[in-house]
């Protein structure tokens, strides 16, 4: 059977999950809707692989127009296509891999209410899931944004899971506001250009654009729909709904949402500008290489310098997302094949880093009913296997190398070094000062290092504190074998995504085939394979491991500063201004929603439609 | 003036972007919210629409009437339908907010910080 | 950041963006005017396929992955609110009270009942044909039911409506939209080809696999609503906060 007509399965077999879930999940019991739910999943992760690996055999395009309606001459259809590149596929099978992690991890020890109803939380995870690999595999814009929307009402809902405590329901409001702004924005985007080209599909699109001179409304279409895109991101100025939302959603939806649907976003941008804005007729290089390196930079500085001073576990990991996001952006918007590569390899890594960070964190929220770094002082000594889980995990988002996250920065760093060697210092202290701050509560909470917390600690700047309670009905006497085991599998693919010399290559070929707007065109509307020769060296070179152990070296010096203590008044007096933005009120996050809007325009302008 | 019904739809993300901005109740931010979709059924029927056209419904009109843009109209539906259900997840959120903080104020409304 | 600073820094951003959608209008092609290729193309298609319903035909033929995903948002949002609005422990449900309604104004809702609902089956049947379909024709077979919550009270509406029925009709319709897609794979074709008949133009049956996947929508829509507005009438009408519980949520609200 032809792979190309598998493809949409990978998104309708979750759908399909999720409706006999919701069905027989009032009769069966909870055993019974999680065996279920994992079968859907692994059925779908086989999909997405055979769909891979039947790409690599063969032409690396797998297109499929849905319906029959393939395209006459010229590629004018009116059918929506969906085109899977070996990247979006790549990011299909991690995707799918995580859910299968997720549903595993919440296996008969998730509290799950609603009585009768214990096939709903596997449901939203399957239909979250059937939203993202959508996303991966569409060509067509209007269709990137109802799965967009999908996956925002499945988001959505479980964030706000708990709604017996006040946190939860706040968080999941600002994080539903403000990620429908960001696909109202992209839908006006994308209006703009059926406008302009008579087109909806992305091929056709950039096809229909190349033929004329960029203007204010291509200008206008791009910042609209990078915009949506960077909102899915948690690109600074869009990037305060995530800390609240990862405070407050259960830890397994945090795992989803930081390990892959964050990335989702930094992969939109780069998909929309490679088959829309790339040709002459759209945004010029510079322009879009300004626009992506400056939002880069400001995401990475400010996630990394909020995370620091975070006492919340799991506030900490989110703004660490952060600032990896703005690593991911800067990888993209240095627009070469090379920087495309360690790119996808860090993504790749840092989901499976995170989510058994995440996943580490949950355990000690389930047992200890508590996710303050002070609180927890000392207390999970007596678990050294979830101890160990979470130092490696920290260890691997300084960049140490031979994990995958190592890898990927090591590519990315040394490509964005030719751009300005400023970047690749970027790059060092952000992953070290990430990942000291992942150690130092590590350090804390599973050594009891450092000084023990004054209990007379002005609260300077309201802290989220962490009272919280277990996610597991009641507080866990021994942790059960499939919650220790997901972390494990999670840090171990991370570690093989640095050690397997074949998915770097691959990664390396994807990256080759993904940076190209001329062979997408042509792959998805004149069925011509893009060319099998030119790769990516994406590998290890002796620069690339110097400065992972400098990295390494320079968290791990940072967190055994950090667990001392020695400059806590200088770093709060500088950091109060910054840590009051993030205020948790509606209003002053759609202010700066808007005025990211307004920073992409006066950054992307200048080549576009002034000083040409 | 042929550039009213983009700048009507403009406005209204606009105004809709202010009303979210000042709000003092939820209910209140969450109306505003679809009033910021309106823009987007508005601007997308307006790139539809083709002088002299009639309803691209071949019923009772001749298979060579002259028509305005059917694909538009479909988008505009789907938009509708996301926009609805967006919009009723977000009030089962609000009546759950309402229920444990006791107000509806994002003055009030101080929980997650920092 | 206060209310004032946060208005001026709102109004500055927003006067960039407004300059930036203004010069975007000015370069958008005249209103009215003739350029929709892919418009063109579609409503060639439509006929091509003998339904009488462009827009139908897009929804449901030519783009009907898009169809696809939004009645799937309409199940995600349904099965979200259905786990929002839960009942937690804490709280108790009391018997909805009877009201008191003029005897024609019951007669009136009970009467209407089954004509609304029969217009908006006749919306979701004709969808093909003339403007309306799933979507719209479910919607309204929703808000009929609920004539009887409007013009009688909560206790009637109850008795026609088992909740249970309707979310397994609510599935149901999900389930045959993709199951309909299926049988065009396994028929040879593709994923949601139109391989059934393609009728005459202008007929209730014309427009192949549109019928069906129609049909499937209404279904998924109106059960899907009911429901939706079942758990939102619930907390309304029914779940109440035990008495001794006021006391634990004053504490939680002082904090």
């Amino acid at each position: 059977m032809n792979v190309s007509r598998l493809l949409p399965l990978v998104i309708v077999v979750p759908l399909l999950g999720a409706a006999v879930l919701a069905l027989a999940g009032r009769r069966l019991p909870r055993i019974a809707s999680d065996v279920v739910s994992v079968v859907f999943a692994a059925f779908s992760v086989a999909l997405a692989v055979t769909a891979l690996l039947g790409g690599a055999h063969g032409d690396p395009y797998v297109v499929e127009w849905l319906g029959g309606w393939r395209p006459g001459p010229g590629g004018t259809g009116v059918g929506i296509v969906l085109a899977a590149d070996p990247m979006s596929l790549g990011l299909t099978v991690l995707t799918s891999l995580l859910v299968l992690a997720v549903l595993v991890y919440s296996w008969r020890y998730f509290e799950e209410p609603p009585r009768q109803r214990s096939g709903a939380f596997p449901a939203l995870i399957l239909l979250f899931q059937a939203g993202m690999c959508g996303f991966c595999l569409t060509g067509d814009l209007f269709n990137s944004f109802v799965f967009f929307e999908l996956m925002g009402v499945v988001a959505y809902a479980l964030t706000g899971f708990r709604v017996e405590e006040p946190r939860p329901v706040q968080g999941a409001l600002t994080f539903g506001i403000v990620n429908s702004l960001g696909g109202y924005a992209m839908l006006l985007g994308i209006s703009l250009l059926y406008a302009r080209t008579g087109e909806l599909g992305m091929a056709q699109t950039g096809r229909q654009l190349d033929g004329r001179e960029p203007d204010a409304l291509v200008l206008a279409a791009f910042v609209l729909v990078a915009g949506g895109l960077l909102v899915k991101a948690a690109a600074v100025p869009f990037h305060f709904w995530l800390p609240d939302a990862h405070a407050v959603a259960p830890t397994p939806v945090c795992m989803l949402l930081s390990g892959v649907m964050v990335e989702l976003g930094v992969f939109g941008v780069a998909r929309l500008y490679w088959t829309v804005f790339a040709g002459p007729g759209g945004v010029p290089a510079e322009a879009f290489t300004r626009t992506l390196l400056t939002l880069g930079v400001l995401t990475a500085l400010l996630g990394t310098v909020m995370s620091w001073r975070q006492r919340h576990l799991k506030r900490l990991l989110a703004f660490s997302t952060v600032s990896h996001t703005g690593l991911f952006l800067i990888g993209v918007g240095v627009l070469t094949p090379e920087a495309t590569a360690g790119t996808a390899l860090y993504v790749l890594a840092h989901g499976g880093v995170k989510a058994a960070l995440f996943a580490c964190t949950g355990i000690l929220l389930d047992r200890y009913a508590s996710v303050d770094e002070r609180e927890l002082y000392g207390r999970a000594r007596e678990l050294p296997l979830v101890g160990v889980l979470f130092g490696l995990a920290g260890l691997a988002l300084c960049g140490l190398p031979p994990f995958g996250t190592s890898l990927g920065k090591a590519v990315a760093e040394e490509a964005a070094g030719h751009t300005g060697h400023w970047l690749t210092a970027v790059f060092v202290l952000v992953s070290a000062v990430t990942g000291g701050a992942v150690l130092r509560a590590g350090l804390r909470v599973f050594l009891g290092a450092g000084p023990p917390p004054e209990e007379e600690e002005p609260l300077t700047g309201a802290r989220v504190s962490g009272d919280e309670h277990p996610e597991t009905g009641s507080r866990l006497r021994r942790i059960p074998g499939t919650m220790l085991a997901v972390p494990v599998v999670l840090l171990t693919g991370a570690l093989a995504v640095g050690l397997v010399p074949q998915w770097a290559a691959a990664a390396g070929r994807a990256a080759h085939l993904f940076a190209a707007h001329d062979i997408y065109a042509a792959a998805v509307l004149d069925g011509r394979a893009g060319p099998p020769e030119g790769a990516v060296p994406a590998q290890w070179n002796a620069a690339g491991v110097l400065l992972g152990l400098l990295s390494t070296a320079l968290g791990a010096g940072i967190a055994l500063l950090g667990v001392r203590r020695p400059l806590a008044g200088f770093t709060e007096k500088w950091l109060g201004p910054l840590r009051r933005l993030q205020s948790g009120h509606i209003g002053d996050y759609v202010a700066w929603t808007t005025a990211g809007l307004a920073l992409l325009a006066v950054l992307a302008a200048p080549g576009t439609v002034a000083f040409r | 003036m042929t550039l009213l019904p983009y700048l009507v739809a403009g406005w209204i993300f606009l105004i809709g972007l202010y009303g979210l901005v000042t709000s003092r109740n939820m209910i209140h931010a969450v109306g505003c919210l679809s009033v910021t979709q309106s823009s987007t059924y508005v601007l997308l029927l307006a790139i539809g629409y083709r002088d002299g056209g009639t309803a691209p419904v071949y019923a009772d009109a001749p298979t060579d009437a002259r028509v305005v843009d059917p694909v538009v109209q479909a988008l505009t539906l789907t938009d509708i339908v996301v926009g609805a259900t967006v919009t009723a997840l977000l009030l089962a959120l609000i009546i759950q907010l309402h229920k444990r903080h006791g107000t509806l104020d994002p003055d009030e409304l101080s929980e997650l910080k920092g | 950041m206060t209310r004032q600073s946060r208005l001026w820094f709102f109004l500055a951003a927003a006067t960039v963006v407004a300059v930036l959608l203004v010069a975007a209008f000015l370069a958008l092609p005249h209103f009215g005017g003739g350029f929709h290729p892919y418009g063109d193309r579609s409503v060639r298609a439509a006929l091509a396929h003998r339904t009488a319903n462009a827009v139908a035909a897009v929804n449901f033929d030519q783009r009907a992955l898009d169809t696809l995903g939004e009645e799937t948002i309409l199940f995600a949002a349904v099965l979200g609110a259905v786990v929002l609005l839960r009942q937690i422990p804490g709280e108790r449900q009391e018997a909805p009270r009877p009201a008191q309604v003029p005897a024609a104004v019951r007669r009136l809702g009970v009467l209407l009942l089954p004509v609304a609902l029969l217009v908006g089956m006749y919306v979701v049947a004709h969808g093909q044909v003339t403007p309306g379909g799933g979507f719209q024709g479910g919607i309204v077979v929703a808000t009929a039911l609920h004539l009887l919550y409007v013009a009688v009270d909560y206790r009637a509406l109850e008795r026609i409506r088992p909740l249970a029925l309707y979310e397994v009709g609510d599935v149901a319709g999900e389930a045959a939209y993709i199951v309909t897609g299926i049988a065009a794979m396994l028929a040879g074709s593709a994923f949601l080809a139109n391989v059934l008949p393609w009728g005459t133009l202008g007929t209730l049956t014309s427009g192949g696999t549109v019928v069906v996947l129609n049909a499937a929508v209404g279904m998924e829509v109106a059960c899907g609503v009911v429901v939706l507005l079942a758990m939102f009438l619930d907390q309304a009408v029914r779940i109440e906060e035990s008495p001794g519980n006021s006391a634990a949520t004053q504490g939680r609200t002082g904090k």
